[in-house]
């Protein structure tokens, strides 16, 4: 196989592969997050200005690992170097 | 696939170029500057006002109220910083539902710059409280092997506070228009909705998380009373 084929193969690959795994941890934690804050809103209901607000940053800090999978995900897809490299020097 | 707003360019000569991102960052900025300064013309001290003022009322005291529970006891000082920051982003996930519309923070040039105005506020706002002998006296807190770790750690979340950002508001974006090419009947729209949400919650996250890190920096740190922890 040239390098070519290699690089794509390598790049669908991965890119298939980070967004999979990378937004299982992310869920999971947003998952536990999200039940402690209903827990602690059902035993303090006055709190629940400062718990949702804090849940929602708390979340949002979460979410940002799932977010620099996926950017890795679509610069493998779309804006891949090492693709364009090999394209460019194939021409 | 059309991965930013940057890649649409309306008009270029030479070096400069003209492309969406920055076309539509001058039309945010141009509909915020002059709705406020319509709005604000005629202030009234009474009861009787117009809802326009009352509108801007609410959205100033509920920010002001914000960076007040974040921990900065004066929040006149970081309101014009912060409240424009919010504003701006707000208004930026807002408009997508206008028809040819492409949220400028969907390129990562504007969120960098945004970023990179945060990482240049926080020691500019820390040495303003602090002086700059206790701000930097700050970075050796708690021990002085921390020092390295604390440098790090400022320019990491700089890059996570504009790499979120990007990343939410262009996946919105993306998945649109590939929903568009897929299943083009009801569920772009539930998308859309969805990005507007993520819109209106990151454009929070981003004001509060740079709150939060000015309070940070300018916190006055008691002498050896009691122990406190950074954060």
């Amino acid at each position: 196989m040239d390098n070519m084929t290699l690089i794509a193969i390598a790049s669908i690959v991965i890119a298939g592969i980070t967004t999979g795994f990378g937004t299982m941890g992310p869920a999971l934690a947003e998952g536990r997050a999200v039940a402690t804050a209903l827990s602690s809103l059902a035993q303090q209901p006055d709190a629940s200005a400062t718990i949702t607000r804090t849940l929602f940053v708390g979340l949002a800090m979460i979410e940002s690992t799932a977010i620099y999978c996926f950017v890795v995900s679509m610069i493998l897809i779309f804006a891949n170097p090492f693709w364009n490299h090999v394209i460019t020097a194939g021409k | 696939m059309r991965l930013s707003p940057d890649e649409m360019i309306f008009w270029h000569h030479g070096f400069l170029k003209l492309n969406a991102t920055i076309v539509f960052t001058w039309v945010l900025m141009f509909a915020l500057a002059v709705s406020s300064k319509l709005i604000t013309r005629k202030l009234s001290h009474g009861l009787k006002r117009s809802r326009w003022q009352n509108l801007l009322e609410m959205i100033v005291t509920g920010i002001e109220k914000q960076i007040k529970e974040v921990g900065l006891s004066q929040p006149q000082k970081y309101l014009g910083f912060l409240g424009t920051l919010f504003l701006f982003l707000a208004l930026a996930g807002v408009c997508t539902i206008i028809p040819g519309y492409e949220p400028p923070t969907a390129s990562l040039s504007t969120t960098t710059a945004l970023a990179l105005c945060v990482f240049v506020a926080v020691p500019f706002f820390g040495v303003v409280e602090q002086g700059v002998g206790n701000y930097l006296k700050s970075y050796v807190k708690p021990t002085f092997i921390m020092l390295p770790f604390n440098i790090i750690s400022e320019f990491s979340r700089t890059l996570a506070l504009a790499v979120r950002l990007f990343g939410n508001m262009m996946s919105g974006a993306m998945i649109v228009a590939i929903l568009l090419t897929i299943v083009p009947f009801i569920f772009p729209i539930i998308m859309t909705l969805l990005g507007l949400l993520t819109g209106m919650v990151q454009a929070y996250i981003f004001s509060i998380l740079a709150a939060v890190y000015i309070a940070a920096a300018t916190r006055i740190r008691k002498p050896k009373l009691e122990p406190e922890a950074k954060h």
